[in-house]
């Protein structure tokens, strides 16, 4: 979870990730901030985030972001 | 009956059908609702139904197919090792893509030979012309059915989704043929994905009866703001637009101001009879306008207005472009050298210009509409890449970003950026365009907007004055659907008497005040034609 914070604070700094739980439907994070944070979550815990994922329940927040990485990996592994 | 503000429909069809309907046993209602669907559409297109019906069979067959390999595949993958399914998933998916291009292929092909093929035999004809290979290509132009562009894109959208697993390959033709040929929706949309109504349509539930008046309340608002708006204000758009070289900039930018509204009432209003009128038949359709001139940036704008087209090239082409493999091996490079933000966005832009290119030319077939496109992703690109910047900017001039006086000049210069984003989008052609906004900037003068040089292009005085009326009210509802209603509670225990007050008050305004008769000559709806 304080990986993804850490890449969520990179990408656009100054928002209290740990509690904001609306990152998609109050435009803190558009479309191609999405797309970077895809990015680096793919690289950093080796996933692969099919475009089908990208719905607003698995990114409006830190938890949110950090269960869909953990489902993928635990998908991946099976 | 080409719109939906015709007496034919609002008197005739409209009650006729939910009535059929409505009287019809519950079972065979779903039937009652594609004949009067395919009805509609005859009425207005004719024989081009067949159209309609090949696009139908054609989805449904591709989407039966891709169902059974998703079953088969499912099956084949029980029981096997990791690296055995990943094989098997591969080889799967392959044959997947390769129905799924086929239906769309076809799909596409009939969008295509009805509303591109002169514009592409054009730019054919320019390159070989250019290269001295060949002479001119002539393409014939064709008739294009009403609401091409927008069931092709919901059978696409069914198609991926039954291909990525989010919805089942679906067995009932009755319900695929409603889902692509709704009537309210043909005209222009919204465009429904098969999660929204496909189940709605055929299930026959009796509308409750406050969705009853409500719906009919929103029929004639959108009748209202079409007729006493839209149709208004042509008097003064339609010749600033033919003829620009007989005007200066000041009427020129008023002209695009004032097509701005006219799209607006004429889209919006469009869209609030199609909700209104699904109302009657207890379905709920997805909202296409959020208060769209509340909107702080350009990217905000396009999540505010026409959103079921926004949202189809952002789940369908953005985000698949931006995930495809060779598009994620530009972006790993370019985030290495640039850094995670530069290169992402960067590498973002690539997608971001499909979808741009794609919305200018869903609109129409001519550069004005490519260079529109275009426009807004060289704004939005350009505003994503510079915002480190005006971040620090901001930070300089001591900029609170809510206090309401920043929130204004967003809300404002956005207003600024969309009016000159619709005088490229009606001009006659692009080489119009450039003229006109080069026109505006040279010659706009502040003092032309009271001195009686904007009566001349056809609205007078009283034209502008209940235009300006109407501008407060879309104000006023804008404001209440974005900030709550301010009809205190206590109120809606009343709803039956306030929903009578509002339905007579605007029957009342349409009459006395709707722009028809004398030299007022109604608009075709705007985006029927896209």
């Amino acid at each position: 979870m304080d990986t993804v914070i850490d890449i969520l604070e990179s990408l656009k700094p100054g928002i209290d990730y740990a509690h904001t739980t609306d990152l998609v439907t109050s435009r803190v994070l558009d479309s191609l901030t999405i797309i970077a944070l895809v990015g680096e979550l793919e690289d950093e815990y080796d996933i692969s985030i099919p475009a089908v994922e990208i719905v607003v329940s698995n990114f409006n927040s830190a938890a949110a972001i950090y269960a869909l990485v953990e489902r993928l990996a635990s998908e991946e592994t099976l | 009956m080409n719109s939906f503000c015709s007496l034919t429909f609002i008197l005739l069809f409209l009650p006729g059908s939910a009535a059929l309907w409505a009287l019809a046993p519950r079972r065979a209602r779903p039937a009652v609702l594609l004949a009067a669907s395919y009805a509609c559409f005859w009425l207005i297109s004719g024989a081009l139904l067949g159209m309609l019906v090949a696009a139908t069979l054609v989805t449904y067959a591709t989407g039966l197919a891709l169902g059974a390999l998703r079953e088969r595949q499912r099956r084949a993958l029980v029981g096997l090792s990791r690296a055995e399914r990943k094989a098997l998933k591969q080889r799967g998916r392959a044959r997947l893509n390769l129905v799924l291009a086929t239906g769309a292929l076809v799909l596409l092909g009939m969008l295509v030979a009805v509303k591109y093929l002169p514009f592409f035999a054009q730019i054919g004809s320019s390159l070989l012309e250019l290269t001295g290979l060949g002479g001119p290509l002539v393409a014939p132009r064709l008739a294009a059915p009403i609401g091409i562009s927008f069931y092709t894109l919901q059978a696409l959208s069914y198609l991926f989704d039954v291909k990525n697993g989010v919805v089942a390959a679906d067995r009932n033709l009755l319900r695929l043929a409603l889902f692509m040929s709704f009537f309210p929706e043909i005209m222009e949309g919204p465009i429904c994905r098969y999660t929204d109504t496909a189940d709605q349509l055929t299930s026959g539930r009796p509308p409750q009866g406050p969705e009853v008046g409500s719906g009919c309340v929103r029929i004639l608002w959108g009748a209202a703001k079409i007729l006493l708006v839209a149709d208004r204000v042509n008097l003064f758009v339609k010749p600033v637009f033919a003829d620009h070289t007989a005007w200066d900039g000041t009427v020129i930018f008023v002209a695009a101001a004032l097509y701005t509204l006219q799209l607006y009432c004429d889209f919006s209003g469009t869209m609030d009879i199609a909700l209104g009128a699904a109302h009657l038949f207890g379905i709920r359709l997805p909202e296409n306008f959020r208060q769209p001139f509340f909107s702080r940036t350009a990217s905000e704008f396009w999540e505010r207005w026409h959103i079921t087209l926004g949202s189809w090239l952002r789940d369908y082409v953005f985000y698949p472009v931006s995930l495809s493999g060779p598009v994620k091996g530009v972006a790993s490079v370019l985030r290495k050298r640039l850094g995670m933000r530069l290169g992402s966005v960067l590498s973002g832009g690539v997608a971001l210009a499909c979808v741009w290119v794609l919305n200018g030319l869903w609109h129409g077939a001519g550069w004005q509409y490519i260079f529109f496109g275009l426009y807004y992703f060289a704004l939005i690109l350009g505003a994503s890449l510079a915002e480190p910047v005006f971040q620090r900017l901001r930070t300089l001039l001591h900029v609170n970003p809510e206090a309401r006086g920043w929130h204004l000049f967003q809300v404002v210069r956005t207003c600024l950026i969309v009016i000159v984003g619709e005088l490229f989008f009606r001009a006659e052609g692009l080489r119009a365009g450039l003229a006109m906004f080069s026109t505006v900037v040279k010659s706009f003068s502040p003092a032309q907007l009271a001195d009686g040089t904007l009566l001349a292009p056809g609205m007078d005085g009283a034209d502008f004055a209940l235009t300006a009326v109407m501008v407060l009210a879309l104000l006023a509802v804008d404001l209440w659907r974005e900030h709550g209603s301010p009809v205190p509670a206590g109120a809606l225990r009343h709803r039956t008497a306030l929903t009578c007050v509002a339905g007579v008050g605007l029957v009342l305004a349409i009459i006395l005040f709707g722009a028809y008769g004398g030299t007022y000559v109604p608009l075709d709806p705007i985006y029927a034609q896209f």
